[in-house]
């Protein structure tokens, strides 16, 4: 037979052709329903593509590192619902590129930090950790409040996520930086961004006007996002199977 | 089947006369670039260690954040240290075991160690200014991506070539192994990697998929990353090294063939076990357990095919400390690979996961298997590569022991930590509320990191005396020999 071990460890070509059918086999089988099977994805209400400035504070929390000490996946275990809120969702990462899900609890699980600490708490946080959690052994962020916030090219980052399919569309990524703005400005006109991306929290910047916003600022509006989006009281259990 | 002679000239007696003198100048680069990455690799190791125990030493700036810094310190052991010494290594192999030259010509294979150096170099500076996919051990951005693509395909063309050219009937077992291993790769990392950028002046990209199935195909790649890179690679490393330090042949042909085809089949559908209890379906969590619990029995068969290689030499254990290294390392892999399918357990994950016990997991194979089967192999052909006799045997058991008692320090540490605080975090007190706060837990940490980074410290030591002892070695040196008789005796 012209598949025995013997001619094939005499064939280079043979063999590496045979090493590449044999490797591919168990990813094909696992990953490509992940994007037939439609229940792969819960169908639940609420998720909504990031507001420009919380995609911008995503890519901030991704430059960071913090996925690294940070899981943002809550397990279906009585001790993690207690500590930490509803078990994760698929659905609530499916705009995540990429998903940020972590490996490791160096620190606690951040998938439902949004609304959990102000704002203020945060500030101090991020600048000082042990100022609000003496035993904390995460590093200083204070640099984020002293980096001004790049609002140029978000439209760009906008348009490479629709590339990559998160459903953004022509107005949204034409108004993405007056959106940007406009989420720090709580003085000024909200209706066009809270109507695009319902439940962005508007806020004052730690500068006080949207002109000076930091990346801190941004950091902020992403991590008051987590995990707010699905409303889990009008949930039907029914709609969780996957 | 054993591999040929060592000396390059004359082969087995009364065969044939090498056409061509082998390439040796781009082992040697790769052996010095992987030595110095090493360095570079252990120091970041132990400075992230020990911010874990004193976060002041996280410094306050924005380049020296633990964030920052661990992908340099994966990115440097994984890719940089162990990289180089694949590359090297195979480059090695693949010439004595098929007795030609290197295939394509010299300007093409220090292309390979020239673009791959710069591959390290750009992703490096990339993580301490913050340039990252943030996908674990997959963190280089998408220019650097598009770069080692070519420079692995450059490699991935001369050792095919190289075989094609080879003046043996049979392909060496540590071929197969080393094939695997840059062929999958290749694979993984294009599919991983898929990405768009935010424009060509950017250095920022997204991912091509998001949530579930981007969690999936980041692991199916992280995992094989340690089965291919870190367990193939290296397997065939010890398929060449090992037979050649003990001087006899791999006990059991027939054995290395079925646990090559099965470790190769077999591994790379185990990616699920890293999202067990996640969002992802449970019927591809359970194919990753099912698997990675089946990974055990081919695992073992390298194991014993290494050990039983040693059957009949093991007393030169007593003599040859370079060979303890290796025979150690392989009795890592079969701890390691033991511990891997128990973590991959459902039940045991959701104690395991995302705890410390995870890190010690990944040491015992990184440090006590990778590195160590490569510090075997590195003393063994750091002397066939210069010529030379090694400088000094008393060290290479300092070395040996030192490095031991580190990787002891660390992984029982680990084990410790890891345990402990995945226990703590589902203590409930007796009126049914959670025991702990999180930070708790992590003060809970303090003790485990600080002995953590004894362990790492202590490897990093011996991996000092090592350098010390090759660079001696290749300046032709012996330690109590003077120089002139040193000369002398070569002639």
């Amino acid at each position: 037979m012209f598949l025995r071990q013997e001619n094939i460890e005499k064939n280079a070509i043979l063999l590496l052709v045979l090493t590449l059918l044999t490797v591919s086999i168990g990813g094909i089988v696992e990953i490509v329903p992940l994007f037939t099977i439609e229940t792969t994805i819960e169908r639940v209400k609420g998720v909504r593509p990031y507001s420009p400035l919380e995609l911008a504070g995503r890519d901030i929390y991704t430059r960071e590192g913090c996925y690294l000490c940070h899981s943002q996946q809550i397990r279906p275990f009585r001790d993690e619902v207690e500590r930490y809120g509803h078990y994760s969702l698929a659905a609530e990462s499916m705009y995540d590129h990429p998903f940020q899900w972590g490996s490791k609890r160096i620190g606690p699980d951040l998938a439902r930090i949004g609304g959990k600490y102000s704002n203020d708490w945060h500030i101090a946080h991020l600048r000082d950790p042990r100022d609000v959690v003496p035993e904390s052994i995460m590093p200083s962020y204070a640099f984020l409040a002293e980096h001004n916030l790049d609002t140029q090219h978000i439209a760009e980052h906008l348009a490479a996520n629709r590339a990559v399919g998160v459903p953004y569309s022509d107005e949204m990524i034409e108004k993405a930086k007056a959106d940007e703005l406009a989420q720090l400005d709580p003085d000024g006109d909200n209706s066009g961004v809270l109507a695009r991306y319902p439940g962005a929290a508007i806020f004052k910047p730690i500068k006080g006007t949207p002109a000076k916003a930091t990346e801190m600022d941004a950091l902020l509006a992403y991590l008051q996002v987590l995990g707010t989006e699905v409303k889990f009281r009008d949930v039907d259990p029914a709609d969780l199977a996957q | 089947m054993t591999p040929s002679n060592p000396t390059q000239s004359i082969s087995v007696p009364g065969s044939i006369v090498a056409a061509e003198p082998y390439n040796e100048e781009i082992v040697r680069a790769c052996v010095i670039a992987s030595l110095v990455w090493l360095v570079a690799a252990l120091c970041d190791g132990l400075f992230i260690a020990l911010q874990l125990a004193y976060p002041s030493l996280n410094l306050g700036l924005e380049w020296t954040t633990f964030g920052r810094l661990r992908p340099l310190h994966t990115s440097a052991a994984i890719f940089a240290f162990g990289g180089n010494a694949l590359i090297g290594t195979s480059l090695h192999v693949v010439q004595r075991t098929c007795r030609a030259r290197l295939f394509g010509g010299d300007s093409i294979a220090w292309f390979v160690f020239w673009g791959y150096q710069f591959f390290i170099a750009m992703a490096a500076i990339g993580y301490l200014e913050g340039v990252t996919q943030s996908r674990e051990y997959a963190e280089p951005e998408w220019y650097a991506d598009i770069w080692l693509t070519i420079v692995w395909v450059a490699y991935l063309v001369i050792y095919l070539g190289t075989i094609l050219k080879r003046r043996e009937p049979h392909i060496y077992v540590a071929n197969w192994f080393y094939l695997a291993f840059i062929v999958t790769i290749a694979v993984l990392h294009i599919v991983n990697n898929l990405a768009v950028p935010v424009s060509f002046f950017s250095s920022k990209s997204y991912s091509a998929s998001a949530g579930v199935q981007d969690a999936l195909i980041e692991w199916w790649y992280g995992h094989n990353a340690v089965g291919f890179f870190l367990t193939a690679g290296f397997l065939g490393m010890m398929y060449y090294f090992l037979p050649k330090q003990a001087d006899r042949p791999i006990y059991s042909y027939r054995l290395s063939v079925v646990h090559f085809w099965t470790l190769i089949f077999l591994y790379i559908w185990a990616g699920p076990h890293h999202l067990h209890y996640t969002a992802l379906p449970d019927w591809a969590q359970t194919l990753g357990m099912v698997f990675s619990i089946m990974l055990w029995m081919p695992s073992w068969g390298g194991m014993i095919n290494g050990l039983m290689t040693l059957s009949g030499a093991w007393d030169k254990l007593r003599t040859d400390p370079s060979l303890r290294f290796s025979v150690t390392a392989v009795g890592f892999y079969g701890m390691a690979t033991f511990e891997g399918p128990v973590m991959s357990i459902r039940q045991v994950n959701g104690l395991s996961h995302y705890t410390d016990w995870t890190i010690g997991h990944v040491h015992s194979g990184a440090l006590g298997w990778v590195a160590f089967i490569t510090f075997g192999a590195f003393y063994y052909l750091v002397p066939v590569l210069w010529k030379r006799r090694l400088y000094s045997t008393r060290l290479v058991e300092y070395h040996y022991w030192i490095a031991t008692l580190g990787i002891v320090f660390y992984i029982t540490s680990m084990w410790v930590a890891g345990i402990l605080q995945g226990l703590m975090w589902r203590a409930y007190d007796e009126l049914g509320f959670l025991q702990y706060s999180f930070v708790e837990t992590v003060a809970a940490m303090h003790p485990f990191y600080i002995v953590r980074a004894l362990g790492g410290a202590l490897f990093l030591i011996g991996a000092v005396l090592m350098i010390y002892n090759l660079v001696r070695t290749m300046r032709g040196e012996v330690a109590g020999v003077p120089r002139a008789a040193v000369a002398q005796a070569a002639e």
